[in-house]
């Protein structure tokens, strides 16, 4: 499908399972009329090169303001107020924008969920595609211009020389996704983070896509970040899992470990959510109510009002994260009873 | 189509529809977003309707509730064609027909209470619930049958969740009483953990009302746990259809055994499976390949998939499985392999 014509790189590749990214204890605030609100709070993991790491949780978890932070992309109205976000042995989150701009593409490369607002309606991909190598690598118009024809042909868009003078709207969902991953990988960055990248896209082309990120991660080495709500698509393509809730991080570990035998209550209520097996007229394992407003988080877990097992020292004491063994991590007071249960 | 089932509650018989375009594309201006569909569902039960962005999906939803005309073909619904009616019985048919949005956000109105955008439809079919008593009382009781407090008809949208939403929009469909509910993916807007919850709601509406459903959706684990049939749409065909077994256990056309194929699978960690992965992408409806629709894309495609068009077949003993397709998936075949070679 994709054509072997790998962008020039100047660094050498990294090899595996080296860290890549380490973010520890993220505080994201939001200002709001009502007062500042947490919607990161002490989330820390660890992106390994030539792995993929799964930030998994429902809309309003915190994982898109998460990969934003990491970017350096976030709202005027939210700031990062405490932690590190440590790339390739540079904190990012203690540097001024215009320091940052540097890393923006050699260092990290991120993807987003709507290919169509992510790209300039005015420009021609072409234009869009070349001005990393532009901008990063000084290059001239021209010369930037066969940078991007080499990069479509990688991601496999069909007659790059003619399609490289086209414009966004001229493309079909599935191609400016694979338009939006060239840019995000054009200078080999060492860290790229998709955040959703395929949930506008059917499942065939879901699945093209989510072949062409792992043919790039396992060319390059690079680290992927993929904040998604799928569980089923972090089963399929991530190493390792952090799942978030209002916020936290609330357990973490091997993919495998995770799903065959979630230690937190959510986890486990997610994962029995999934239609699978129930045989027709069944009912499903459902969630009872719905995530806490980020204005309203208890004190003490923030899973309680949800939770089977919550007792009165769930509702006195946030549980930290703590090991519970084989790299794995859960915030909750009795991940021990779960297991029982 | 055989007709082995009594009297179908809706049988639809070579319904086509096409839009015709501005912009000619090889000197072709008209674009078949239905193509000659047979369809029927049954009293109270479930059929899934399943097919990729582009399918025609939606296109059968807007003329199953007749805000479309078909060109051609025959629609039935309950023994009569609606789009001869006119006058009072046009709209005392229109009561039996409902539909709920995938997007709780969008289809409520935000300047209107619970309560009102519940009654709503009584606006236009008076003669239901003629006094404003009557119509709060319904309302009160359609709140409870949807799992909301009846103290919830004085809230606006926005102090709902999506669920909640959801569940309002619901609550809308079912103040005519009607026998079918299109559902427009119904639970794709929502999360995880209350998509659980509303597909319970819908199974148990069913079994307490026996209202019949048109579930269209993308996701096929969810279609699968709700369906009793499966229709797979294609480029304005139906290519596949048959009982959810039928289909999920034993999909007889290339392309059904692709989609399940390339449906991430949450078993998956157990070990990184085969997928099939589809060359390309769905060919324009303006510009549909000759013969087989799929053979642009198929693995299995041959000389005669490109020169004539495939008839519905269906394996012995199960006659109701018909799929479109020259070469069907046989059993225990290895579809990834054959697939990978692209």
């Amino acid at each position: 499908m994709t054509t072997d014509t790998r962008p020039s790189s100047a660094a050498p590749l990294p090899t595996e399972d080296e860290v890549v990214l380490e973010v520890s204890g993220l505080d994201v605030d939001i200002r709001t009329p009502k007062g500042t609100l947490r919607a990161v709070n002490d989330v820390s993991f660890t992106a390994l090169s030539g792995r993929t790491i799964a930030l998994l949780g429902e809309s309003g978890c915190g994982k898109s303001m998460t990969a934003k932070a990491i970017a350096g992309l976030l709202d005027p109205v939210a700031s990062v107020t405490g932690g590190e976000v440590n790339l390739s042995g540079t904190d990012l989150a203690a540097l001024t924008p215009r320091q940052r701009l540097k890393f923006a593409g050699p260092e990290l490369g991120i993807v987003f969920q709507d290919a169509l607002t992510a790209l300039n309606p005015v420009y021609t991909v072409g234009t869009q595609l070349g001005e990393a190598f532009r901008i990063h690598r000084g290059l001239s118009a021209k010369a930037a211009k066969a940078k991007a024809i080499e990069l479509m042909g990688h991601v496999g868009i069909p007659q790059p020389e003619t399609r490289v003078d086209s414009y966004p709207h001229q493309f079909s969902g599935g191609m400016r996704q694979r338009i939006l991953i060239a840019m995000a990988v054009a200078l080999s960055p060492r860290l790229l983070i998709a955040d959703e990248p395929t949930t506008a896209l059917d499942v065939t082309v879901q699945a093209q896509i989510m072949d062409l990120l792992r043919d790039l991660r396992t060319e390059s080495h690079m680290a992927i970040v993929l904040i998604t709500h799928d569980l089923a698509l972090v089963a399929e393509e991530a190493d390792t899992v952090a799942v978030m809730y209002a916020g936290n991080v609330i357990e973490k570990g091997p993919v495998a470990a995770v799903f065959s035998e979630p230690h937190h209550p959510y986890t486990k209520g997610l994962l029995d959510s999934v239609p699978v097996g129930a045989e027709r007229g069944d009912d499903l394992t459902s969630i009872p109510g719905s995530p806490p407003e980020l204005h309203d988080i208890p004190r003490g877990c923030v899973y309680q009002s949800r939770c089977p097992l919550a007792s009165e020292l769930c509702r006195t004491t946030r549980p930290a994260l703590q090991a519970t063994g084989e790299g794995r991590e859960v915030a909750c007071h009795f991940w021990k009873e779960l297991a029982v249960a | 189509m055989p007709d082995l089932l009594d009297a179908p509650l809706l049988d639809i018989r070579g319904l086509t529809k096409n839009f015709h375009v501005a912009s000619a594309k090889n000197g072709n201006n008209v674009l078949c977003a239905l193509d000659r569909i047979d369809l029927h569902v049954n009293r109270g039960e479930t059929l899934g309707l399943v097919g990729e962005s582009g399918c025609g999906k939606s296109t059968l939803a807007r003329t199953l509730l007749m805000l479309e005309r078909p060109d051609a073909g025959t629609f039935r619904f309950d023994g009569i064609d609606p789009f001869s009616l006119k006058g009072k019985a046009l709209l005392a048919w229109r009561r039996r027909v409902q539909m709920v949005f995938q997007d709780p956000f969008a289809s409520l109105n935000a300047r209107m209470t619970a309560g009102e955008i519940i009654a709503e439809p009584w606006m236009t079919h008076r003669d239901l619930f003629p006094t404003a008593a009557a119509r709060a009382e319904r309302v009160r009781e359609l709140l409870i049958l949807v799992g909301l407090r009846p103290s919830d008809a004085g809230k606006s949208p926005q102090e709902f969740s999506g669920g909640q939403r959801q569940r309002i929009g619901i609550a809308r469909a079912l103040a005519l009483g009607p026998d079918i509910i299109v559902l427009d993916e119904p639970v794709s807007a929502l999360d995880l953990s209350v998509q659980a919850q509303v597909l319970n709601l819908l199974n148990e509406l069913q079994q307490r009302l026996g209202v019949a459903y048109i579930f269209i959706s993308h996701d096929l684990s969810v279609v699968r746990h709700v369906a009793d049939r499966v229709a797979v749409m294609y480029l304005g065909r139906i290519i596949e259809t048959g009982t959810a077994e039928q289909v999920f256990e034993r999909p007889r056309h290339p392309y059904t055994a692709a989609l399940m194929s390339a449906s991430p699978r949450l078993d998956a960690v157990e070990g990184r499976r085969q997928r099939i992965v589809l060359k390309g992408e769905m060919p324009s409806p303006l510009d549909p390949p000759s013969g087989c629709r799929f053979r642009t894309r198929c693995w299995k495609a041959t000389e005669i998939c490109a020169t004539t068009a495939p008839a519905p077949t269906a394996p012995t003993g199960e006659p109701e499985h018909l799929a479109e397709c020259h070469h069907p998936v046989q059993r225990g075949e290895d579809s990834g392999l054959l697939a990978r070679a692209s």
